[in-house]
């Protein structure tokens, strides 16, 4: 293995390629970390962006007037403002008003870090797209079929989860796919907020080396094979969800 | 690949030709007097060392020290905003004649400008924190979150050398917000930026507790192959030294004195 790094030392020394990610020990672990950190991230937010959209496109159907009204209300917040500013808005200015926890150090730290406020204005942010994807799945299943379901008996939770959730899903998933893919690029946002993701720390390796260049060209190989994964994986999903004659 | 040897042809002819036209001209001191105006390249964006005033008049301990340089010559003082990437340029080029700008005298930099010796100034890396942590040595910081500048090279000595985990923001005024919020232990930055920090009464819970490392001195230049002008300004600078001119100007502008330019004052004195 250290032949294989070395070798990429002598590919700077007479090529000038600098690749110190490979090559320097420190660099690659801090890339490595970034690399996962990313992962993390991305898996993190689209998990609960899902369970966000999913949650909130059943209430939007609630009979309660008010219940409605603060999910509307929350999509329009979420989704008129830019990403980057919700994260500067909590993690300055929600995460100052926070109680303070004593650190093991004797000091006193907000409640939540910089990846929880991450996590959580993604998280908010691509769910409130969710929530519009979700919807249009559900207005596309029939009437006539959850007035069946009312007619067996159906509670609105049980006909939500067991028969238009199912059915909505299978319209919902191209528009989910896109907006998840924009969810994982959007992740290179958290490193305004410190989070040391991808970005963050090829953004120091190149401001120590000034190999901005290898860098860039890295980074975008890199998401590009990350994105092509979820993509991949999503259209597998999309393959053994197929019913005929449904959602194609 | 023709046009490629035509290129570098064409650099080296140009070279050749700077190089000749820099022993043309070598009294600087009597081109200047013949003008009656001294272009100094001074930072408007580095307080308290040069910055900008409300009034869009650049102020500050270096244009200070231009101007006992321009009270010298006798002549009138033209001060020229300059940035990192361009201040050794603007000399080069001639648009300045002289260049006090927060330089890192480094040896690479000595081929490009003349860098006067003794060092008028000196700065190091040091850590902005809350007084009550109470760190007085480096090695304190390990495994705690410290705050830095994304893309600054004393990120990587902090956390390879004393283990701090370094959390970056884009700029200084993150940097400070989340030190307030105590998202980080301290900040690691420029003890002569920390210095003016301290005295904000906004900081004033804050100390500057560590000795600062990566100390490097400061260095003002003059374009390369101006002996006589080099020689005035290097007895300029013992003079300033000697007459404690440096540590004047850091207690007029807020700074507790360096000490650099105390080490420096006691020397000359």
């Amino acid at each position: 293995m250290d032949i294989f790094f070395e070798w990429f030392r002598h590919l700077y020394d007479t090529t000038g390629i600098n690749l110190p990610f490979i090559y320097d020990a420190y660099d690659r672990n801090r890339m490595i970390d970034g690399f996962w950190m990313t992962i993390k991230l991305s898996i993190t937010c689209l998990f609960f962006s899902t369970i966000i959209g999913m949650v909130g496109a059943w209430l939007q159907g609630s009979p309660l007037k008010w219940t409605r009204r603060i999910v509307n209300g929350y999509i329009q917040v979420f989704r008129n403002t830019p990403p980057l500013v919700q994260m500067y808005f909590f993690y300055f200015a929600i995460g100052s008003l926070l109680p303070k926890v004593a650190t093991d150090y004797g000091g006193e730290a907000p409640l939540l870090g910089s990846f929880a406020w991450a996590a959580i204005s993604l998280s908010f942010f691509a769910g409130a797209f969710n929530v519009e994807i979700f919807r249009s799945g559900v207005e596309a299943v029939p009437k006539s079929t959850i007035e069946a379901a009312e007619a067996l008996g159906f509670s609105r939770l049980q006909i939500y989860r067991d028969i238009t959730l199912p059915l909505a899903l299978r319209v919902s998933l191209p528009a989910l796919n896109n907006n998840l893919v924009n969810l994982v690029k959007t992740t290179t946002l958290a490193y305004a907020i410190a989070v040391p993701e991808m970005l963050y720390e090829a953004n120091q390796i190149w401001s120590d080396n000034v190999n901005v260049t290898e860098m860039m060209i890295f980074l975008l190989l890199a998401y590009f094979f990350l994105v092509g994964i979820l993509v991949w994986g999503m259209n597998r999903w999309e393959q053994s969800m197929k019913i005929p004659g449904y959602g194609e | 690949m023709k046009s490629l040897i035509k290129v570098a042809l064409s650099g080296v002819a140009l070279m050749a030709l700077s190089v000749t036209g820099q022993t043309a001209s070598a009294d600087a001191i009597a081109d200047i007097k013949a003008a009656g105006v001294l272009k100094v390249g001074v930072k408007a964006d580095y307080k308290p060392y040069g910055f900008l005033d409300p009034s869009g008049k650049i102020i500050g301990i270096e244009p200070a020290l231009a101007q006992d340089v321009a009270d010298k010559l006798g002549v009138k003082l033209e001060l020229t905003p300059v940035v990192s990437s361009n201040r050794m340029q603007f000399l080069e080029q001639g648009k300045i004649d002289l260049m006090i700008a927060t330089m890192t005298d480094k040896p690479d930099r000595r081929k490009v400008v003349s860098i006067v010796d003794p060092n008028y100034y000196s700065s190091g890396t040091n850590i902005l924190t809350p007084k009550t942590f109470g760190f007085k040595t480096w090695e304190d910081l390990r495994g705690k979150p410290v705050c830095g500048i994304q893309g600054a090279f004393y990120n990587k000595a902090t956390s390879a050398n004393y283990g701090a985990k370094i959390v970056a923001f884009k700029g200084t005024s993150e940097a400070y917000a989340a030190l307030r919020q105590g998202s980080c232990v301290a900040f690691v930055y420029d003890d002569s930026a920390i210095v003016a920090k301290t005295n904000d009464p906004a900081f004033a819970d804050f100390e500057m507790p560590l000795p600062t490392i990566d100390d490097a001195p400061w260095g003002l230049a003059v374009k390369l192959g101006e002996d006589g002008f080099n020689k005035l300004m290097s007895e300029m600078i013992v003079g300033w030294h000697k007459s404690g001119r440096i540590l004047a100007l850091e207690t007029k502008w807020g700074v507790a004195n360096t000490p650099f330019a105390k080490a420096m004052h006691d020397k000359h004195k």
